[in-house]
């Protein structure tokens, strides 16, 4: 094995890149689960957020207007979700595995003429001084601009949660919504609006993949990247802060475990990308066994209000 | 000053197969503490609803300050001065208190300002409270504080108050009603719910009776005999509880210095818990919610096993032994939780007889349950325990609160306990059902069982126990024959502090 055949800038700059559409996924859906909805669609969101992005990219020419396009994609199908758990009070863990069926089938029919073309993809930001900066620089100030807009949603998705009102309504509801509907609060609307953003970051974060990271598209692309992005919601018990660290740290292994292939190395690879889950299983472990987490009490319970 | 805050005229609600309210009309004058009395299922939860904006009435009016009064939402009768604490079901187990409170303004201030206002609040109305604590660590008690002081936070002219003392120890609900008098002083007009009696007598002005949504009187209570209340409210008479002297045999459930800890984030450690049970004997555990009790039905039970050594049913350790086990050794259990706990929410009552009872009544046959048997046994709890259901084929949640409850009752106590436990037994069931069970548990007792009865309901348990003791924060008070204590006596135990008392004495 010759790690030296790894380069330290390379590495860290495509672990951003790799972490990118799972950072945005579990983003959308730490503010959904907040809410308390479980949504396990997040896969088929993203993969129909890809495809569509990058059809409307190839139409248009623009990937800014594609990544328009995959965030309304993502948020109409997250909206059925909603509709159907909201208020047809369908199974929401049943109803989310459909989805992600639905989106799987979707994208490949919708992107069957696409297969084999290049798209545009973004151009690299230049942070004039930033970029020039010796390898900060390249590591963390050449990117595109979704890499920061992913950072950006990471402390705009925080300071909601903490400092606003509206924020706080929210987790109110995640965590009791009969106490929230006692209290006067539209249960079943703040919810759907929860849903809503969640499917729309889920949809940005697939366009990432099939306009920047890859960016091609090829069926099935999202590749268990939608399950990533769930178990990092957990993994990160369920805070804006953590996803972050979980989304790079996961990111990284994914990279990470590429590049020792490269360089040889002779640890299975079907270990390395388990690891992520081993990780989450991991965490779950030790969340119970101190008994204390952050999940919201009202998680996946359905709520029918009864006067 | 003479019209009245709030003139009710006429206010109808129906739901399907039930109508909750029918032509209720009342009036709630300024600065008064009214009273709204009423069974389990009078409706006297739709009415307040109608009047916080939560439920719509089909018909009649509601005036306040002679001006029409129709709120769509909650928020618009907050802010017309109308507030409520509510019973269950307003409070985030996972939020500040502050967060809490903050939740129930329609424009709070930031949560710093927010978090002095409710110092000063609470230190104005002797109700002390930490603000920044989380609401899921904090005694019924101080829960119900945070209710009151965010409806303080928006100076009501009418409080609602949804029954406040069933979760407090006799010294709480004093400080309650120091506070209640000190708003009263102030001009806010009260609207107290509650079926205690006795409460309403010494604090309330007038009160309304409601009777299966009609309003069947108004009397005022302080010239009224507990009694004459109690029987507008039920409409009939009914029996009270025979006690039975009974010889105590032998000790047959016994715990020695059971600790176990908590289970979980909001749960409560078991510290040192010491009581024996004799046969023919009724010992019966109080506390405010929360201080335990679930924790140790469920160790009773056998749900969670404690240290050997600890638990001894007629003289054996069954300390690490499951439920099925102790079950079949006679030690039978009827959990608080009527649905999800005692009983399955959507499987029939036949079937739910089968869940506890397939052993000791002989059930199943080689591993294959006889359902004709199963049948007739559900059959034979209905009518001895008198369940009103279309039939032993009805699933369990169909059944009202007060039924399912007798029939989770009747099924432990059909199976012939040699002891039996039982969490919150009478818990949302109206008073003639609650009657028939207390007589039920006495029963059991009379014909040699021990049984342990945990409850909140400190006159309950005065009725039918021979001795009793109190959970606080996971102890368990000095036990105590019944007939030797007093109320003050019992308040003190309730709050950990009989040591104290035993000093003075």
């Amino acid at each position: 094995m010759d790690l030296s055949s790894i380069n330290p800038i390379l590495l860290v700059a495509s672990i951003m890149v790799s972490a990118t559409p799972i950072l945005f996924a579990a983003l959308g859906e730490l503010v959904v689960e907040k809410s308390g909805v479980l949504n396990l669609g997040v896969e088929g969101m993203m993969i129909t957020g890809a495809v569509v992005g990058f059809a409307i990219a190839v139409n248009t020419g623009s990937p800014l207007v594609g990544f328009v396009a995959a965030a309304v994609a993502g948020a109409a199908l997250s909206l059925a979700f909603g509709l159907l758990t909201q208020f047809l009070l369908s199974n929401q863990v049943a109803t989310g595995l459909g989805l992600t069926l639905v989106g799987l089938g979707l994208s490949s029919l919708i992107g069957k003429p696409y297969e084999g073309i290049k798209s545009p993809t973004l151009p690299k930001l230049n942070l004039g001084p930033l970029s020039d900066l010796p390898i900060v620089g390249r590591m963390l100030f050449s990117h595109d601009i979704m890499v920061y807009v992913s950072l950006a949603l990471v402390v705009a998705t925080w300071a909601f949660l903490k400092f606003t009102r509206a924020g706080l309504i929210l987790r109110a509801v995640g965590e009791s919504h009969d106490s929230a509907h006692a209290l006067g609060y539209k249960v079943v609307r703040i919810r759907l609006l929860a849903i809503l953003f969640g499917g729309a970051c889920a949809g940005l974060g697939g366009a990432y993949l099939s306009l920047v990271r890859v960016p091609q598209w090829t069926e099935g692309m999202t590749a268990g990247a939608g399950w990533i992005a769930l178990a990092l919601v957990v993994f990160a018990s369920w805070r804006a802060g953590r996803v972050l660290i979980g989304a790079y740290l996961f990111g990284g292994v994914t990279v990470l475990q590429l590049n020792l292939q490269a360089a040889g190395a002779d640890v299975p690879v079907a270990l390395l990308s388990a690891s992520p889950y081993l990780v989450t299983i991991l965490v779950l472990v030790v969340i119970s066994a101190v008994g204390k987490h952050g999940a919201p009490a009202s998680l996946g319970r359905p709520f029918h209000a009864a006067s | 000053m003479d019209s009245p805050l709030l003139r009710i005229d006429g206010l109808t609600k129906a739901y399907p197969g039930v109508i909750a309210n029918d032509q209720v009309s009342f009036d709630i004058g300024r600065g008064e503490i009214h009273a709204l009395l009423g069974e389990n299922g009078a409706g006297k939860s739709t009415l307040v609803k109608m009047i916080y904006g939560l439920v719509k009435p089909d018909t009649g009016t509601m005036t306040l300050d002679d001006k029409p009064f129709a709120p769509t939402k909650p928020s618009e009768a907050r802010s017309n001065g109308v507030a409520m604490v509510f019973q269950h079901f307003s409070l985030f187990d996972a939020l500040s208190v502050a967060e809490n409170v903050a939740l129930g303004m329609e424009t709070p201030p930031a949560l710093r300002d927010l978090a002095r206002q409710i110092r000063d609040v609470s230190e104005a109305y002797g109700l002390p409270l930490d603000p920044s604590r989380t609401v899921g660590t904090l005694s019924a008690g101080e829960r119900q504080r945070v209710e009151i002081i965010r409806c303080l936070l928006q100076d009501p002219r009418l409080l609602i108050m949804d029954e406040p003392t069933s979760v407090l120890t006799p010294q709480e609900v004093d400080i309650l009603f120091e506070t209640l008098h000190k708003l009263q002083a102030e001009g806010t007009s009260i609207l107290y719910i509650s079926h205690k009696l006795e409460e309403i007598r010494t604090l309330c002005d007038h009160a309304t009776i409601l009777r299966l949504g009609k309003n069947v009187g108004t009397c005022t209570p302080r010239e009224t005999t507990a009694r004459a209340m109690a029987e507008l409210m039920v409409g009939s008479s009914f029996a009270s509880p025979v006690a039975r002297d009974t010889e105590k045999g032998a000790v047959l459930l016994e715990a020695r210095a059971l600790s176990l800890p908590a289970p979980g984030a909001f749960g409560t450690p078991l510290r040192d818990i010491s009581f024996s049970v004799q046969a023919g004997e009724v010992l019966g555990l109080g506390g405010v919610a929360g201080n335990g009790q679930d924790e140790l039905l469920d160790t009773l039970t056998g749900e969670r096993s404690a240290p050997k050594g600890t638990l001894f049913l007629k003289g054996h350790d069954i300390s690490q032994t499951g439920p099925v086990y102790r079950r079949n050794e006679g030690l039978l259990t009827g959990p608080e939780e009527r649905l999800g706990h005692a009983a399955a929410p959507n499987m029939s009552l036949t079937e739910n007889a089968v869940l506890t009872a397939a052993q000791r009544k002989g059930l199943m046959a080689n591993g294959f349950i006889s359902w004709p048997k199963a049948r007739s046994f559900a059959e034979e709890v209905i009518a001895q325990f008198d369940v009103r259901t279309p039939g032993a084929s009805t699933a369990a949640r169909a059944l009202s609160g007060g039924n399912l409850q007798k029939f989770v009752v009747g099924r432990e106590i059909a199976q012939a306990p040699d002891v039996l436990v039982l969490n919150q037994p009478t818990w949302g069931v109206d008073a003639a059902a609650a009657a028939f069970i207390r007589q039920a548990i006495l029963d059991v007792a009379a014909r040699g069982g021990a049984v342990v009865v945990i409850s909140q309901d400190l006159d309950e348990l005065m009725e039918v126990s021979d001795r009793f003791g109190a959970l606080n924060e996971g102890r368990l008070s000095k036990i105590r024959p019944v007939a030797e204590l007093n109320i003050e006596q019992i308040g003190l135990m309730m709050g950990g502090a009989e040591d104290m008392e035993d000093a003075h004495a």
